[in-house]
């Protein structure tokens, strides 16, 4: 495992990253799949290393994959979720930022509803911070291990094309896997309701269709996005029935898809929403490899930066 | 008390005046302006060589923050702010607590600005009572304390029938509305301007339509009535040009525009790393928007330009931006900013820059300020045309620091000012 290459004390976001950093993250993750695979899923790296977890938003996924990465990493860890947080008790972003870093910890995992907010840590505080998901800002890790999941299918980004399907405009996921495709080479197509498509997202370089069928339609693979319920103050679409109607991937739909394409989605699922359960469970589902791959992208992102911590201490 | 000052270049846009003139103030007043002043015997004698001298500046759009918010501005440290950068007239927004809609509220304003002695405050008091868009607001009583024009900014009048009723009721008092044109619909949960960067961002966007339909709505009212409409920081081209078209109709429709929103995009969200310095409403706009303004100061649509000046404590500022209150500070940076990214490129001419910081507010809100016509008050503004400065927000004499200009370096700054015949501070640093 080499760590020649990387410099950055955070992960924020894909936008900032070059080709050879997400090349590094990947094969790096793929040398840890292994580690949990072993009887005794647990190696030395990170002893030493302290881990925090601030979870300003609920997260049961994104949240057990970082602390299972630090665990079998050996780092100590520990969590603070929103409601734990001296966030309900008036306490500012910043005072908080500074309380823990009091603590000196080597890395701040960090969920917030806000964009911009692990920037602002990162600006602030000397611990590494990784961003787990800033509003609809971005998702680094969950682009990362989506990567990782397509290559373990095809066998490279460049010339694939991959069409998101859903909620775009309240989505860090689609944000970050557009950075992280479109610097891969691939050719990325969005699709949902006009009234969840972002305006002038032609402008991140890829291509809006209003149909599932679109789509579908030459797609090598198609991630799904979760219809963020919770998020919408205004809903976008009358009802989940007429939505699962236009965008609700079914296998009947599926049908007009290219031989060997693969379906993803960054969970949680609402069945019977965006995804018809024969779907999720069926064939073409990569689903799970996306969550087990969650573990060694973070396993690999930790180690990466608590080095290069460790260097520029 | 007299005061000559001689030597400088003395441009006066309300008298189409531009050349080397002296200028003779007299008990408060300007007395003469010629090429040889007469009558100097006694006087204190300023040389201007190598400045422009003009009608001291306005800033028809500040927000003091007094009564109520005094942690953030007062009527003293906003008008010391005023002073030093050159202002000699500022008109303050009614958004206070208690809102400056009656008579002693207003008087109050008034009061502290007398007692602070660094510039003329014209109060603007609110359309409705409480700014709550329900019932007028006492105007008649307002303008006899001292009141300038009437808005509720930073609460848009919604409702079409009570901005009827305030466009012909001031009608009584002639003075303007001034309306901040946002449809709160449209603009629902927004933070940046919706486009390009909201989206790269994933931060709520707010469209420019929200502006737009809020003054297409406006201006037909205006017509209907007869009233005399204002639009306050107006940021889009949409707006920009049915202003242009009231106007070229013949309607008592004007509006102002900011330095912010005619140097700075959207892109400077994601450029400052979130910075909330760079969160105010009107969001910064696109860059066609803003191309869209620099031709309206151009073409003469755009009648001042106001700073929009809104303090807010670090405290408040140095939070999450979706959560930051919106609003930047401005009177310490006009002069300068427009100075070199207006005047230096040539976008518009000095004597244009002039008008627009004095005889063009003037005349939107009435005043008998922003002119050297003979018996008009003794108000100038001294500034040296090129001479280099660097923006630190750290020596501001505002009370807050929260500006998206910090560390711009530029040329042309103010160097003097004069109140009422009374030379003020020079600007140190």
């Amino acid at each position: 495992m080499t760590q020649e290459g990387w410099t950055r004390k955070d992960l924020i976001g894909i936008e900032d990253l070059s080709v050879p950093e997400i090349q590094l993250i990947l094969d790096t993750a793929e040398s840890f799949k292994e580690v949990s695979e072993r009887p005794i899923k647990k190696v030395p790296t990170l002893r030493g290393k302290t881990v925090m977890n601030l979870f300003f938003e609920p997260s049961t996924r994104t949240r057990s994959s970082f602390e299972i990465a630090e665990k079998r990493l050996s780092a100590d860890s520990l969590n603070f979720s929103s409601s734990t947080s001296s966030l309900s008790k008036g306490e500012s972003l910043v005072d908080t930022a500074l309380n823990l870093q009091a603590m000196a910890p080597d890395l701040i995992v960090i969920r917030h509803g806000h964009p911009g907010v692990p920037h602002m840590l990162a600006e602030r505080i000397p611990a590494g911070v990784i961003n787990a998901g800033d509003g609809a800002h971005e998702h680094p890790t969950q682009a990362l291990l989506d990567a990782m999941t397509i290559l373990q299918h095809k066998s490279q980004l460049e010339g694939l094309n991959v069409s998101i399907v859903g909620d775009i405009e309240h989505s860090r996921v689609v944000r970050s896997n557009i950075h992280l495709l479109n610097k891969m080479g691939a050719e990325v197509t969005l699709a949902g309701p006009r009234t969840m498509m972002p305006v002038e997202v032609e402008k991140l370089g890829v291509k809006a269709v209003y149909t599932l069928d679109e789509a579908i339609k030459g797609a090598d693979v198609i991630m799904i996005l979760r219809v963020q319920l919770e998020r919408q103050s205004r809903m976008a679409f009358p009802s989940t029935r007429e939505y699962f109607n236009l965008f609700g991937l079914t296998r009947e739909r599926l049908k007009r898809a290219k031989r060997g394409v693969i379906i993803m989605h960054p969970g949680p699922m609402n069945r019977g929403v965006e995804i018809a359960s024969d779907v999720a469970d069926g064939p073409y589902s990569v689903i799970l490899e996306q969550v087990a791959n969650g573990v060694a992208v973070r396993m690999a992102v930790l180690y990466l930066l608590a080095g290069a911590f460790q260097e520029a201490a | 008390m007299k005061l000559v000052v001689r030597g400088g270049r003395v441009v006066d846009p309300s008298q189409d005046l531009d050349g080397f003139l002296e200028i003779l103030i007299e008990d408060g007043c300007i007395a003469q302006v010629d090429e040889k002043v007469k009558g100097i015997r006694g006087a204190e004698i300023y040389e201007a060589h190598g400045m422009v001298v003009c009608p001291g500046l306005i800033d028809m759009h500040v927000h003091l923050r007094e009564p109520g918010q005094e942690y953030k501005e007062t009527v003293r440290t906003g008008t010391l702010a005023a002073a030093a950068a050159g202002f000699t007239s500022v008109a303050c927004m009614p958004n206070t607590a208690p809102v400056i809609d009656n008579r002693s509220v207003t008087e109050h304003v008034m009061k502290e600005a007398r007692v602070a002695g660094f510039a003329r405050v014209f109060p603007i008091g609110a359309v409705s009572k409480g700014q709550k868009g329900e019932e007028l607001a006492e105007i008649g009583e307002m303008v006899s304390a001292g009141v300038v024009a009437i808005s509720d900014d930073g609460f848009p009048v919604s409702n079409a029938e009570l901005m009827r009723r305030a466009l012909l009721y001031s009608q009584h008092y002639d003075i303007p509305l001034i309306q901040h044109a946002q449809d709160l619909d449209l603009s629902a949960g927004g933070v940046m301007n919706e486009g390009e960067w909201s989206t790269r961002l994933g931060l709520p966007g707010a469209p420019g339509s929200a502006e737009d339909v809020m003054v297409a709505r406006d201006v037909l009212l205006a017509e209907d009535t007869g009233g005399r409409y204002h639009v306050a920081h107006l940021s889009t081209a949409r707006s920009l040009d049915m202003v242009r078209r009231a106007k070229a109709q013949g309607l008592s429709v004007t509006c102002e525009v900011t330095p912010h929103h005619l140097l700075l995009t959207d892109e400077a969200v994601s450029k400052s790393g979130f910075s909330t310095n760079t969160k105010m409403n009107p969001p910064l706009r696109s860059e066609s928007d803003r191309e869209a303004l620099l031709n309206g100061l151009a073409d003469g649509t755009v009648d001042a330009i106001a700073s929009d000046h809104a303090p807010h404590h670090t405290d408040e500022k140095d939070v999450e931006f979706s959560v930051a209150p919106f609003g930047v500070i401005g009177l310490e940076t006009n002069l300068s900013l427009c100075l070199d990214r207006l005047v230096r490129p040539g976008i518009i001419s000095l004597s244009r820059l002039v008008e627009l910081f004095t005889a063009g507010p003037a005349r939107v809100l009435s005043l008998p300020v922003g002119t050297l016509e003979p018996g008009s008050p003794g108000d100038l503004t001294i500034f040296h045309p090129n001479r280099p400065v660097t923006i630190r927000a750290k020596r501001f004499r505002s009370k807050a620091r929260n500006t998206p200009f910090e560390g711009w370096r530029l040329r042309g700054r103010p160097v003097a000012t004069i109140l009422g015949g009374t030379l003020l501070n020079r600007p140190k640093n």
